[in-house]
């Protein structure tokens, strides 16, 4: 009896689905296994049934959900202020998202994208602090590159023990978002505290040299473009190169994979590099461009929220820009209405709702409702 | 002796939220549904037992709370891996992610406040005067005890219980269980039920026994060192007990390490047990690189009643 | 006088989604008989099996048992009337014992210490002794070989009080000797007065048990008739709807070079048991060699060292004229070896990808540049090759899983024999194939062998080993334990040999694994 590691049985995609059915009436619940992709309106259900179930914990909190959500959506989208903050925010969440993504594609669950954030965000403040005389032309240079090795082995540190030693990665790389926290804390209450900070858990302000340039005197930084080359050239090497070709390959089918020669485990360990650099780019694009330190709680939950952003978008680039825009702007949204009194931890909330039912719809429209006969 | 003593109490006092999130996940597994929803069925656990406690003053109330909120997740997870067939790995993470936000969201308003002392303890002081055992067991708390005699109660009847026996059948092979006319859909349900409940309770323990006031996200990963320890004890509610106070020793020993006047920073200490449950899942793998690891075979997949074989 | 029959199915149709598996079907069996249910793979026979026990409910239809009406809606409704089947892949739970499957779904007694367990046991051993099914009651499904597997479902049946037994393509697992031994049971079933259906594609065997026989093709019941009106060549044109073309002997063709010389050979399987055993075989140029035997004897190993998925510990193997690398697909595929792997859905083919996608497999390394596609070049190149190889398909974006078996292998051989091969490893190549496909694929792996490539065929179907083969080889217990030339294989000899039997009088008394 030969048994696979639980890991290659659970391909993105469903497995082929016979017909089934079961009476309801005189109707007929039927499963299409033709179906693969749900259609696009519903997406759109998914989210707005999601602000509906929540609204009803918000009504419970004793607050008009209608309201709240105007607030929330004028918040995020309704001034020019908001939407440079909800593309602040869709920065980090896009870079993430690409990074999941690109892990999900091949069906390694990569959920230590915050870790992988801090590490990189860490690593980056590494330079300032290790090399605060650098030349001025490289530090942003050195910044950018040592966040992404930085995410970048914080990532392989989750494929090593996959490949080598069939562990199981959600865990190990949930374990070592823990971790990567706890060393931020200790950096931050520790060896790089700002001695002139009066107890501010974080490392002293950057120079000019060390931050990323802003558009105007909005927040708006440079991480952007670093977003929107990542998302590109994503597309680019799903579509068009070889080695796009066998992550294709790998997500579809391990085994078939395996008969074209190909070696997945040394994919698992690029792709965790690539995915984990990903998200440790953000982390660099946050501290440079938004906070201009490294300090205590610098991720309010990007990493997680960048697997809803990869889950919305089915792992899309164009989707992935969509969806990390929203959730920018729900993030935006949480924020603005505590002024009315509510935490802003509801925008984890609906987050958390909308990939529920983000998958239930997904599946649900396989079923097909036909009249019996 | 002493130490030891107090270094069983600790694991115990800190291992027992593990376990029952463990023991409720073991059943779920069994059953052959992925389970990875337990940190965010804690922390709803938790946080709804400390509103219920905080509101009403009730332990019984509290605790029944927990187990209704985390059985109501349990039906949404079951819905999605057993009716809808979705994704289990999602699904479990869905509920995850929704159990933390929505746990921060409800617990904004009692955030630090107290619930200290409300769980009572069984007082045998009669073992008081017994050297070793006497330390350990005389002044354990009602849920402590409740999970010596889980463990034992899940032990036997998954080994010696006709319902038992099904339970092992539908996680290894539905397909043959469902032929031999045990309802696999049903059962999945109920064992979804009923091992979330006890990842509610689990959170609850927390919450109540070991770290009496609600914090956001104050399970701090044990959700997902639930999930690591089902595979270190191999799916069996004895060993769960062992792996389970095993964590919950590494989890007190920073603390401990900090007592006795290190130079370590406490955040070296505090990464102990995630860097720990790593390395333990290498090990296994490398040891059992030849064998199979013991997981129901089925573990994952979803049933679809009328296949064509 | 009416007759009564132990079953009778009227006007039964069973329509998957679109297609229609079961056309309007009347089946009746007579109490007490044997019954065969004779045809092709995908003639429908299982499914009308797994309608009367209670594994699929029928679209539209009626089932009689004992001249009563039923409805039998689960497994459980068909074990109460009596009824209980042996399916063709065991429906055992590999980590429980035999006694525990036996008693599984049992409702009776919550609390089962060791004594009932032991009670139990004895009542199994009692039952499976009185039929001549012996097997290790108290050992996990996994240790057991499948033979016994086969018993412990039989005996699972009569457990369960049936005195309706169908065996779903019993013998496809067995080795002739088994199956010898499975017959004996069946007889003395019938002679208990048991009524016994089996269903089947292979003639003899349905000549040697049965008292009647049905015959089905495309989803519906053609004939039915007792075994003496009738003959083998009779059952063969109802069975395949034309005259089964005397199978005309594949020129003989001079023997080449040695192309392939595997010399011992040892091979670990997954875990750890050894699969392999100092093989030694060889394979010339521009021949088929078939290989026989029994599932589980290494005959996947084997397939996987040859194509560079499995590591070999010891020997070595020389492929045109000079060694293989071990463990290397790549390697594999750069020697110019094809593979048609044994399952082409899991792990020859891609099912969510396109027809592109799909015949890059091999090649896409060679089809691209620089590292980047060219994908206006391999689109052109996969329409030129649907055609040469007439793949039925919409388009060459369809996702293959919607393709046909049939298809699905076309386009799979288009993609090897594109590759220019040397050699080509055949795994169970046309199962699950209506005729005209297996024909194809037939006549595609002569067509090989005619243009010099040699072709190591590894089937469980003796009948087509037999009929394309320039020689035989039989695998037992990882090692070649028979080589037979064309006109010398005989099915007696090839059975011996499957059944671990080096030589007459020399039984192996090793357990086939």
């Amino acid at each position: 009896m030969s048994k696979q590691p639980v890991q290659n049985t659970l391909a993105i995609e469903q497995p082929d689905l016979t017909p089934r059915r079961s009476k309801l009436l005189s109707l007929r619940i039927e499963l299409d296994p033709t179906r693969k992709e749900s259609p696009w309106w519903m997406t759109i259900i998914s989210v707005l049934l999601a602000l509906v179930f929540c609204g009803i914990f918000i009504a419970a909190n004793g607050m008009n959900p209608i309201t709240v959500y105007s607030k929330m959506i004028t918040g995020a989208f309704g001034t020019t202020f908001g939407i440079t903050e909800t593309l602040v925010k869709s920065i980090p969440l896009l870079l993430c998202g690409i990074g999941v993504a690109i892990a999900y594609r091949i069906s390694v669950w990569n959920i230590g994208a915050e870790g992988q954030f801090l590490a990189g965000a860490m690593a980056a403040t590494a330079v300032t602090v290790y090399f605060p005389n650098m030349p001025v032309y490289l530090v942003i240079p050195a910044m950018i590159v040592f966040s992404i090795l930085g995410g970048g082995i914080w990532g392989l540190l989750t494929a090593i023990p996959r490949t080598y030693f069939q562990v199981n990665e959600l865990i190990t790389s949930l374990m070592l978002n823990y971790v990567a926290m706890l060393a931020l804390n200790y950096f931050v209450f520790g060896p790089w505290k700002d001695p002139k900070g009066f107890n501010f858990p974080g490392t002293p302000v950057f120079t000019d040299a060390q931050s990323l340039p802003v558009l105007g005197d909005t927040r708006l930084h440079l991480g952007l473009v670093f977003a929107i080359i990542a998302v590109l050239l994503y597309a680019f090497l799903m579509k068009y190169t070889r080695w796009g070709y066998e992550l294709r390959l790998i997500g579809a089918n391990p085994e078939a994979a395996k008969n074209a020669g190909i070696k997945i485990s040394r994919h698992i360990l690029l792709v965790m590099l690539i995915s984990g650099g990903m998200a440790g780019l953000a982390g660099m694009a946050e501290v440079s461009g938004v906070t201009h330190r490294l300090m205590y709680g610098i991720s309010p939950g990007y990493g997680y929220t960048a697997i809803i952003v990869a889950w919305l978008a089915k792992l899309n680039p164009l989707g992935l820009v969509i969806s990390s825009f929203l959730f920018g702007g729900l993030i935006v949204g949480g924020f603005s209405v505590q002024t009315i009194g509510l935490p802003s931890s509801i925008s984890s909330m609906i987050q958390g709702a909308i990939l529920f039912f983000l998958i239930a719809g997904s599946m649900a429209s396989k079923f097909r409702i036909r009249r019996n006969g | 002796m002493d130490i030891f003593v107090q270094i069983v109490v600790a694991a115990i006092s800190s291992g027992t939220p593990l376990l029952f999130a463990t023991l409720g996940g073991i059943l779920i597994e069994r059953s052959g549904i992925i389970q990875l929803g337990a940190e965010g069925l804690m922390l709803m656990g938790a946080v709804i037992a400390c509103m219920t406690y905080l509101n009403t003053g009730n332990l019984a109330l509290a605790l029944m709370a927990a187990c209704a909120i985390s059985a109501v997740l349990g039906v949404v997870h079951a819905f999605m891996c057993v009716t809808l067939r979705a994704n289990q790995i999602v699904s479990g993470l869905a509920l995850t992610l929704f159990g933390t936000g929505l746990s921060a969201y409800l617990g904004k308003s009692i955030t630090g406040q107290p619930v200290a002392g409300a769980v009572p303890k069984v007082n045998l002081n009669f073992l008081e005067n017994v050297p070793v055992i006497g330390g350990i067991f005389a002044h354990l708390d009602i849920l402590t005890w409740f999970s010596f005699i889980l463990v034992i109660v899940l032990h036997l009847y998954i080994h010696r219980t006709s319902w038992g026996l099904h339970l092992r059948a539908i996680g290894d092979n539905p397909p043959t269980a469902d032929v031999m006319g045990i309802r696999v859909q049903t059962f999945r349900y109920g064992y979804i039920v009923i091992g979330s409940m006890l990842i509610g309770l689990a959170g609850a323990d927390l919450l109540m026994v070991y770290s009496p006031t609600w914090i956001e996200g104050m399970t701090a990963g044990r959700g997902w060192i639930a999930v690591a320890l089902i595979i270190f004890a191999r799916w069996n509610p004895i060993r769960a007990l062992f792996c389970a106070y095993f964590f919950g020793a590494l989890d007190t020993i920073g603390f401990r390490i900090q007592l006795i006047g290190s130079e370590i920073p406490s955040y070296f200490l505090k990464m102990i047990p995630y860097i720990v449950t790593i390395l333990v899942l290498m090990f296994l793998g490398w040891r059992n690189r030849n064998k199979p690891s013991g997981s129901p075979e089925s573990l994952g997949i979803p049933y679809i009643r009328e296949q064509r074989f | 006088m009416l007759e009564t029959y132990s079953v009778e199915m009227q006007g039964i149709v069973k329509q998957f989604g679109s297609v229609t598996a079961n056309d309007h079907v009347d089946f009746k069996a007579k109490a007490g008989e044997i019954h065969a249910l004779l045809g092709e793979n995908g003639a429908g026979k299982s499914t009308m099996m797994c309608m009367l026990s209670g594994v699929y409910r029928p679209t539209s239809g009626e089932i009689y048992i004992h001249g009563e009406k039923v409805k039998i809606r689960s497994p459980k409704d068909a074990m109460k009337l009596g009824i209980g089947m042996v399916f063709q892949n065991f429906r055992l739970v590999q980590t429980l014992t035999a006694a525990e499957n036996i008693i599984l779904g049992e409702k009776t007694s919550f609390w089962r210490g060791p004594g009932w367990m032991k009670k139990k046991q004895e009542e199994i051993e009692a039952i499976a002794t009185r039929f001549g099914l012996t097997f290790p009651v108290d050992r996990p499904i996994w240790q057991l070989s499948v033979g016994e597997q086969q018993r412990v479902e039989i005996v699972k049946t009569l457990y369960r009080g049936a005195d309706l037994i169908i065996l779903d393509e019993p013998t496809s697992v067995l080795t002739p000797g088994e199956a010898d031994q499975l017959f004996e049971t069946l007889a003395q079933l019938k002679a208990e007065g048991k009524t016994v259906i089996i269903t089947t594609h292979k003639l003899k065997e349905v000549m040697a048990i049965s008292d009647s026989i049905s015959i089905m093709r495309k989803g519906k019941l053609t004939h039915t008739m007792e075994k003496s009106e009738t003959n083998e060549r009779e059952l063969a044109r109802l069975m395949v709807g034309k005259e089964l073309t005397a199978q005309k002997p594949l020129a003989s063709r001079p023997k080449g070079k040695p192309l392939l010389i595997v010399d011992q050979l040892d091979v670990y399987a997954d875990h750890g048991r050894k699969a392999l055993n100092q093989m030694e075989f060889q394979v010339h140029e521009g021949e088929i060699v078939g290989v026989a035997g029994v599932a589980g004897n290494g005959q996947k190993e084997l397939a996987e060292v040859l194509t560079g998925l499995r590591s070999w510990h010891k020997g070595s193997i020389t492929f045109n004229g000079s060694p293989l690398k071990n463990a290397s697909v790549r390697g594999a595929i750069e020697a110019r070896i094809a593979h048609v792997p044994e399952n082409r859905m899991k792990s020859g083919l891609a099912g969510s990808l396109g027809i592109v996608d799909n015949l890059l497999f091999k090649s896409y390394r060679k089809r691209s540049r620089y590292g980047f596609l060219r994908s206006r070049a391999n689109r052109s190149w996969s329409q030129s090759l649907v055609e040469q190889f007439d793949v039925r398909t919409p388009g060459l974006d369809t996702p293959v899983r919607q393709l046909s078996g049939g298809n699905q292998q076309k386009l799979l051989f288009a993609r090897e024999v594109d590759q220019d091969p040397l050699f080509m490893v055949a795994v169970h190549p046309t199962q699950g194939l209506d005729v005209g496909a297996t024909e194809g694929v037939h006549r595609l792996l002569t067509e090989m062998r005619g243009q010099g490539k040699s072709i190591l065929l590894i089937s469980e179907d003796l009948d087509e080993v037999m009929q394309l083969s320039d020689r035989i080889l039989v695998i037992y217990n990882g090692r070649m334990v028979g080589e037979l030339a064309r006109g010398e294989a005989t099915r007696e000899q090839i059975g011996l040999y499957m059944a671990g039997v080096r030589d007459e009088g020399d039984a192996e008394e090793e357990k086939v694994i």
